[in-house]
């Protein structure tokens, strides 16, 4: 998959700015999320080959690659919502905090309680503003009114929703813009104080003011809770995140299928700045999109 | 053709067979449309006047007299007491029944061969003509106890049989309208199948389950054929029964039957305002469909 030297245009797209912190290699915290060599399949068909990643502790993981590179799908894996798939399975080594995800014993909903996911399209509940954000603490047993509302003005506070909606959270959820309503579906998931945060591109049905809020959310939140975000934004990816894994799409062209495939994994900095894969740089610098 | 000033476009429409082809077909929807509500109208009207004459409080109060007492004599009392229970607990037994059934085709099922064949099972028994289920209870259940067994229970489990299918495949219907979004944001809190399915999708969906259960009991509430075996006697003297487990009971379709195309002119007034009594419980039935179900998705629209 080079690319031949002399198709090279030099497209100079804007400098993307690189933090400080984001050129020294070595990780600040323990893995979070071990993958080796971590297929998925959807029946027969084969989404994504041979990942093997570590996500690590307080950090922000950005997944770029173009569509159909399985970003979403590993993603996914790492909390069980790929089991809502039928007949979805993972190959491989995929565990958490030293514990197999995928092992015999483990119970999916207690994976999803310290594993939380804030989707694409924002989905919150049709109840008021105040049951979405208590829903998770009511199924985990807290039944104590004081106590609710303690966790629902911090969430909001922490989701940077509260002073919106503090005088209306018997309203419906449903009645706000949709930067209003992905914060409060941010919200509704760090209420139950998971331990990580995955979000499948946030932001990329929202406008760029409620995006930037978004994103400035992610800083926030990054000091409590390790957070991987799917991105097809690039510059959202330098933005935000501390260490980013670029996929592509393998080809086969015999059997007509397309597979994701982990491509390079490193700083933002080093894969932004000094691509070590030519498909990295290639997808970038923006040339394959 | 373009009648305008230089510089300016010509935006009227050509003249053209479209707009007379849109003209006819109006038209002919409203035709349709006048067509449909004519016997609707009609029937209402009849009703309406034949039976308003009667209503009173004593109609709506006194026991059912003899066939050919005169119109100002008696009521149907009982049959009004007979049908709110016998369709009050036929309601209490179909309508959670068919929910939870419903939720299971839709949450668990899946494609299963078990949930296919409950479904088609289901699809079934809506075309059972209704006095087949009321033979069936008659057989199954009313046999059993002699002449005892005729009661207001019995005559419930037939309509039950009946709305039960109604209440599957309606409250199916809206389980499906809830859209998956909704279950992977619930799932991704932690909540187990049972939790998500309770909390999250039958709320989402209750305006419409409560539109389709109410549909049922109205419709139950009409039947004759289901309480033939199952009741007992047609009329029913001087006071109400309300004990739906005990005693032979009567109901206003029931009454209509034997009353209003018997030859005394009391018995079809009498027939008349019971057809008019059942068509206000419906439509007071309709009116509380719409309160309840607006009350609660009153969070699920702007």
């Amino acid at each position: 998959m080079e690319q031949p030297e002399d198709t090279v245009t030099n497209v100079r797209l804007p400098e993307p700015t690189v933090r400080e912190e984001q050129v020294a290699p070595a990780p600040t915290g323990s893995p979070v999320f071990d993958t080796k060599s971590v297929s998925i399949y959807y029946g027969a068909f084969k989404a994504v080959t041979d990942v093997s990643l570590s996500i690590y502790e307080r950090e922000i993981t950005a997944f770029i690659g173009s569509s159909g590179s399985g970003k979403t799908t590993v993603l996914r894996a790492f909390n069980r919502m790929n089991d809502l798939v039928p007949g979805a399975r993972v190959e491989g080594e995929m565990s958490y905090r030293g514990s197999p995800l995928y092992g015999k014993d483990v119970s999916p909903i207690a994976v999803r309680r310290r594993i939380g996911m804030v989707f694409q399209k924002p989905n919150p509940f049709p109840k008021s503003i105040y049951d979405n954000v208590a829903y998770g603490p009511r199924i985990n047993g807290e039944r104590n009114k004081g106590k609710l509302n303690e966790i629902v003005e911090h969430s909001l506070r922490r989701a940077a929703l509260w002073d919106e909606v503090k005088n209306r959270l018997n309203t419906s959820g449903l009645a706000l813009s949709g930067g209003q309503a992905q914060r409060l579906c941010i919200a509704r998931t760090i209420a139950v104080e998971p331990d990580v945060v995955l979000m499948d591109e946030p932001a990329s049905a929202l406008d760029p003011i409620a995006t930037g809020a978004i994103e400035d959310l992610m800083q926030e939140l990054k000091s409590q809770y390790t957070i991987v975000v799917v991105t097809h934004n690039m510059q959202q990816a330098t933005r935000v995140s501390d260490r980013t894994a670029v996929f592509s799409v393998l080809v086969n062209e015999e059997s007509d299928t397309r597979t994701g495939v982990l491509v390079e994994y490193g700083t933002t900095g080093q894969i932004f700045e000094d691509p070590h894969d030519s498909r990295t740089q290639a997808y970038v610098t923006g040339r394959i999109g | 053709m373009a009648v305008t000033s230089p510089g300016q476009v010509d935006l009227r429409e050509p003249p053209s067979w479209r707009r007379t082809k849109n003209r006819i077909a109006t038209v002919l929807m409203v035709i349709a449309f006048v067509l449909v509500i004519i016997p609707l109208g009609f029937v209402l009207y009849t009703v309406v006047s034949k039976g308003v004459g009667i209503i009173s409080k004593t109609f709506l109060t006194s026991g059912i007299p003899v066939i050919v007492a005169p119109p100002d004599v008696g009521g149907m009392g009982p049959a009004i007491a007979g049908t709110l229970v016998i369709t009050g607990m036929a309601t209490l037994l179909a309508v959670p029944l068919g929910v939870l059934g419903a939720v299971y085709l839709n949450e668990y099922g899946g494609k299963s061969p078990l949930a296919r064949f409950i479904g088609f099972m289901a699809d079934v028994m809506t075309g059972v003509p209704s006095i087949i289920m009321g033979l069936f209870i008659f057989s199954i259940w009313v046999v059993h106890f002699g002449l005892s067994g005729y009661s207001g229970l019995a005559g419930s489990f037939a309509l039950g049989c009946l709305m039960l299918p109604i209440v599957i495949r309606s409250t199916q219907e809206m389980l499906k309208l809830v859209p998956d979004s909704l279950r992977e944001g619930a799932y991704a809190l932690g909540a187990t199948k049972s939790r998500v399915s309770v909390t999250v999708v039958l709320p989402a969906a209750i305006g419409g389950i409560v539109s389709g259960a109410l549909l049922a009991v109205a419709r139950a509430a009409g039947e004759t054929a289901p309480l033939l075996f199952t009741i007992g006697t047609v009329t029913i003297g001087g006071s109400p029964n309300w004990n739906v487990f005990k005693g032979t009971n009567t109901s206003l379709p029931s009454q209509i039957f034997a009353n209003a195309s018997s030859p005394y002119p009391g018995a079809q007034a009498r027939g008349w305002g019971a057809a008019l009594t059942l068509i206000v419980i419906a439509f007071i039935l309709m009116i509380a469909a719409r309160l309840v179900t607006a009350r609660f998705s009153r969070y699920s629209h702007y």
